[in-house]
């Protein structure tokens, strides 16, 4: 990240100038498949010889069990709603995500600051409120959108663990029951997502695509970046462990 | 304020009063309330308490992360933050909502100073809180830091605590030093604060009844064209009445 920088008013406390990694996230609306393509692409980069790190929304030590209370009944207003994700965002962007960017690993986020930006903006409206509060958040070196139609996504999460009250939106009740809002507020989400789209410049994979073909576009997108980073030096050949000749 | 630009606040347009006290600890503002209180409870006022770093939501996140000190300067910041909506949603809004008064010991003002001491962005912490809203009146304890230290030392609590006297920023391994220069340094952000935001500066070094007769009279004027709601005094009767039992003879 040799142009690291923040989206808005950083952490004046730290200089991301020093980031030596890559900050690669993976935003798409639920189960269009993030953390299986995350997993893979750990494979693939660590297999190069990349040191990798992966993070995911709501995995803060400080936040995780908070959010879960929260999530029980606990949150009903937008604002809490935001800034307890964006105080995990941030415990783990200062605790986990800057020292690997120093230590010049590959960090791979499962979602990133654009998951609370929709859903903020779904809830209230307004963009600029989250946007501000997230300022201190680092602007990645790639953002690979899985994007997904509501149809085909029906479906998808119907067939695998069902559709739960949060990732329904239920908590502003956009339909008569957990079906109609659930299309409703996932509508909404991938609207948001089509518009970041453009404006910060994603990577889209159309994630209705078979997981091969969407894991082959995504190592396609960031291998360009790996490149100017790091390069494997060639083993000597005679360090080479010789294949065993089949007989 | 030339320093920071100053983000659009109005007056809320509910039918009760908020009014808050601010200043750093030790400078007397929360004995100053809990006087307001009692009076403005004997006058008849109905009168909601609500305290800074109180909500259920993450009273326990704040205190397990400073256990462990995994507290960072924007994580600390946003966690206040967490706990100031969740508190203006469910304390500050209904009351005022209902025409009562609500008291608040500490508002946003103590994290324009003390998150910014510990080194967020001042804009950025204004940006954090602009869903608040604008108290009927603020009141600023100014107290000199060596009265404050003072005060602590020689009261019920006897020392310090690790984050109120800055220990995270290892300012000094003396606990009373350090606190002096954490707690200047919030008294210089709070006599620019005093200023953008037209708090009611306080004569904290004052005897407690001196000041409590100050805030009193200010709070009395102000008050003079509140008027408030009755709530269940005046229906009281009518509900009784309505669901007494019919005597039998």
């Amino acid at each position: 990240m040799v142009d690291a920088r923040y989206f808005g008013d950083g952490l004046t406390y730290l200089n991301p100038s020093d980031l030596k990694g890559k900050l690669i996230a993976i935003e798409g609306t639920d189960g269009v498949g993030r953390s299986t393509h995350i997993e893979m692409l750990q494979e693939w980069l660590e297999v190069q010889g990349y040191g990798v790190l992966t993070t995911g929304w709501t995995r803060s030590n400080l936040m995780s069990k908070t959010i879960e209370m929260a999530k029980e009944g606990n949150i009903l207003d937008r604002w809490s709603f935001s800034l307890l994700y964006a105080t995990d965002f941030a415990d783990r962007l200062e605790h986990e995500v800057i020292p690997a960017l120093r230590s010049g690993f590959i960090v791979l986020a499962d979602r990133y600051i654009y998951t609370a930006l929709a859903r903020d903006f779904v809830r209230s409206g307004n963009r600029q409120w989250v946007r501000d509060v997230f300022g201190f958040a680092l602007v990645p070196d790639l953002v690979c959108y899985l994007r997904i139609d509501v149809e085909t996504l029906v479906l998808r999460v119907i067939e695998t663990n069902g559709m739960n009250f949060w990732e329904s939106g239920m908590d502003i009740r956009l339909g008569n029951d957990l079906y109609d809002s659930f299309k409703k507020y996932q509508s909404l989400l991938i609207e948001e997502f089509d518009k970041m789209a453009e404006e910060f410049h994603f990577e889209v994979v159309d994630a209705r695509k078979s997981p091969d073909e969407i894991q082959d576009e995504l190592r396609n997108k960031i291998q360009p970046l790996l490149t100017t980073h790091l390069r494997s030096p060639d083993l000597p050949s005679d360090h080479l462990i010789q294949p065993a000749p089949s007989s | 304020m030339s320093e920071h630009p100053t983000y659009p606040r109005h007056a809320h347009p509910y039918p009760g009063k908020l009014i808050i006290v601010e200043g750093i600890d030790g400078s007397g503002k929360s004995t100053q309330l809990i006087l307001l209180h009692k009076w403005l409870e004997s006058k008849g006022y109905r009168v909601f308490f609500t305290e800074w770093n109180s909500s259920e939501l993450v009273k326990d996140t704040t205190k397990r992360g400073k256990k462990n000190k995994s507290l960072t300067p924007t994580t600390f910041s946003l966690l206040h933050a967490t706990d100031f909506a969740s508190r203006l949603y469910h304390e500050i809004l209904p009351p005022l909502k209902a025409g009562m008064i609500v008291l608040a010991d500490r508002y946003m003002y103590t994290a324009f100073a003390r998150d910014v001491v510990r080194g967020v962005s001042p804009e950025w912490v204004r940006k954090l809180y602009s869903f608040a809203i604008t108290p009927d009146m603020a009141f600023y304890f100014k107290v000199p830091i060596e009265v404050a230290i003072s005060r602590l030392l020689g009261g019920t609590r006897g020392q310090f605590k690790h984050y109120e006297a800055g220990m995270d920023m290892n300012l000094s391994p003396d606990v009373t030093q350090s606190f002096r220069i954490f707690q200047s340094s919030i008294l210089a952000q709070y006599e620019k604060i005093v200023e953008e935001f037209q708090l009611i500066t306080m004569d904290a070094t004052k005897d407690i009844e001196a000041q409590q007769n100050d805030m009193r009279r200010l709070v009395g004027e102000a008050l003079k064209d509140y008027k408030p709601r009755r709530g269940t005094h005046g229906r009281r009767t009518v509900f009784w009445r309505r669901f007494d039992v019919p005597k039998s003879e």
